[in-house]
């Protein structure tokens, strides 16, 4: 039953490549399960090798090591010709949207469909069908010269979706486009795997798409996956530390002056909230009962998936015994929360 | 100055020049396109590597490019007569022309073919779309604008490969120039050879790059 669940498997899967001075690995013994019809994540820094990752699950790149399990189907012993097969039934789009450039909107998302044999008309039809679901019918005679980033990537997602594929892997498909876009192309995305029950695999550097979109996530670190798990989890306790630079770094604002604080007293106090705390007065209540005002250096809280999540860290007063009767109460309160020396 | 049919000495020339060039650069695309065709996808990097036979293409590309054309032309004598059955006049120069035009557009189409982004490239491989599909359907119409500047580029060369072949006995306004200005010292004649060799250089070098604009979606 949870075999049939699972729609891509990587098996001990590794990936090298032989360069001037030696090799490099760029995947190490990656094992990844990922769902039917869910919106997985994979997020890293750059070179990480997460772009490697996502080329390895269609055999762009040809893991060195280990098997490829698609719908099934070990894609690593395939021939040529059946990989091409296995291939239509996955789409994929880019962080340069790749299109034809010397062919327009239509003729771009009919290029799948006619290169697999159907006929021009169908091809045709069906290509206008994908350009209203993504909403550029009125576009379909336009060049992708003429069209704006967040159009030439509604384009190449009609492409990707033309063969009726069963997942569409995602590229850094929205790094090239600013944040507005972003939005709406992840609204598509969303919209896309709840209509059509298309898993949707999520390559990314940004924490704020996998927040916006994925149910699952890994994170990959020096080629190896260094934590993986509901998004909820991974904001709101990551363990690995690659886990904790990201969730951290990204949710604060940058640039955010710190002298302002008082440096001579360095205990901070980091309060997690995990969708249900939230909604009680913690903090109020902590004020009231400890008789004692703290400092919020910084707060947080965003809604994913429909439940409020967030951080906040407050700095605790300078007297020993206040702190300790702050940090007592916090325990008996059912919150996450832990003593940093950061903000 | 001009004697009696000097004008139509010239439109001969101009014909017989224009004939030698067209034909020859047609054949040599026969040639020479498969050629970059293959030299692009069988490298290492390519759709379809196959690094022997590119490497021993780009040697068989490189030693006929290498050899001066007034030479090479000297030298395939011997197969312009088994082909032609004749050595001198306009029809036997087009064989030593595409002998030595195809590597040149093998080249040309070559580095044309290169300049499609690998992106487009693997994007068609996420598709399915096999080596072949590849080729015909991705690289040389995305390629389309920088080949037929490249076209403008090797026709024009080999106009002015075919004006050599005057000094070996070929047509043209190559072999005017040579038989007029070189050996009578009828200045004034070569004079209006060159021109005219100019004014077609010219006019398809214009032609050349106009269809390459318009056919150009990137703008």
């Amino acid at each position: 039953m949870e075999q049939e669940n699972v729609i891509i498997e990587l098996k001990e899967m590794s990936k090298s490549f032989t360069v001037k001075n030696g090799v490099v690995h760029a995947l190490d013994k990656i094992n990844l399960k990922i769902n039917r019809g869910e919106i997985f994540g994979i997020i890293g820094m750059s070179g990480a090798g997460k772009s490697t990752l996502v080329r390895c699950i269609n055999l762009l790149e040809r893991p060195t090591e280990g098997q490829v399990i698609f719908d099934g189907q070990d894609l690593t012993v395939l021939k040529p010709a059946q990989l091409r097969q296995a291939r239509r039934s996955m789409g994929m789009i880019f962080q340069q949207f790749n299109l034809l450039m010397q062919k327009t909107a239509l003729e771009n998302v009919c290029f799948p469909l006619e290169i697999s044999g159907v006929k021009k008309e169908d091809a045709k039809k069906r290509a206008e069908e994908l350009l209203e679901i993504v909403g550029l019918e009125e576009r379909k005679d336009s060049y992708p010269a003429q069209l704006s980033g967040g159009q030439k990537q509604r384009v190449a997602i009609a492409r990707a979706l033309t063969t009726n594929p069963k997942v569409l892997l995602c590229d850094e498909a929205t790094s090239a486009l600013d944040p507005n876009t972003t939005r709406s192309i992840l609204e598509l995305l969303k919209d896309i795997n709840k209509r059509l029950g298309i898993t949707v695999v999520i390559i990314t550097h940004e924490m704020s798409v996998i927040e916006e979109i994925c149910q699952r996530v890994a994170i990959i670190d020096s080629s190896k996956i260094a934590e993986i798990g509901t998004v909820e989890k991974i904001f709101t306790a990551p363990k690995s530390n690659i886990g904790k630079q990201l969730v951290y770094s990204e949710s604060k604002p940058k640039g955010e002056p710190k002298a302002e604080f008082d440096d001579t007293n360095k205990r901070y106090c980091r309060i997690v909230f995990d969708g249900e705390t939230s909604f009680k007065p913690i903090l109020a209540n902590m004020i009231l009962e400890c008789q004692s005002v703290v400092n919020i250096l910084y707060a947080n809280t965003r809604n994913i998936d429909g439940q409020a999540y967030g951080q906040m860290v407050v700095q605790l007063p300078p007297e020993e015994r206040i702190a300790k009767k702050i940090i007592a109460y916090l325990e008996t309160q059912d919150v996450n929360f832990e003593e940093v020396d950061y903000v | 100055m001009f004697k009696e049919g000097m004008i139509q000495m010239l439109g001969m020339g101009i014909y017989e020049s224009l004939y030698m060039t067209l034909i020859s650069t047609f054949m040599s695309y026969v040639i020479g396109l498969p050629m970059g065709l293959i030299l692009v996808s069988t490298d290492k990097d390519g759709i379809y590597p196959i690094i022997w036979l590119n490497k021993l293409l780009g040697f068989i590309v490189n030693i006929l490019r290498s050899v001066p054309f007034l030479i090479l032309m000297i030298t395939v004598i011997p197969v312009t007569r088994k082909i032609v059955g004749t050595t001198i006049g306009s029809k036997a120069t087009i064989v030593p022309l595409v002998i030595a035009a195809a590597p040149f557009i093998a080249r040309v189409v070559e580095s044309s073919l290169k300049e499609v982004d690998k992106g487009v490239i693997e994007a068609a491989e996420s598709m399915g779309a096999s080596p072949f599909q590849i080729m015909f359907r991705v690289l040389l119409p995305e390629a389309k604008p920088s080949l037929l500047v490249g076209a403008a580029i090797s026709v024009t060369t080999i106009l002015g490969y075919s004006a050599m072949a005057g000094i070996i006995g070929g047509g043209g306004l190559g072999a005017i120039a040579m038989n007029y200005g070189l050996y009578r010292y009828q200045r004034d004649i070569m004079f209006i050879t060159v021109i005219l060799l100019v004014i077609i250089v010219q006019i398809m070098q214009e032609i050349g790059m106009k269809v390459a604009n318009i056919s150009d979606k990137r703008l």
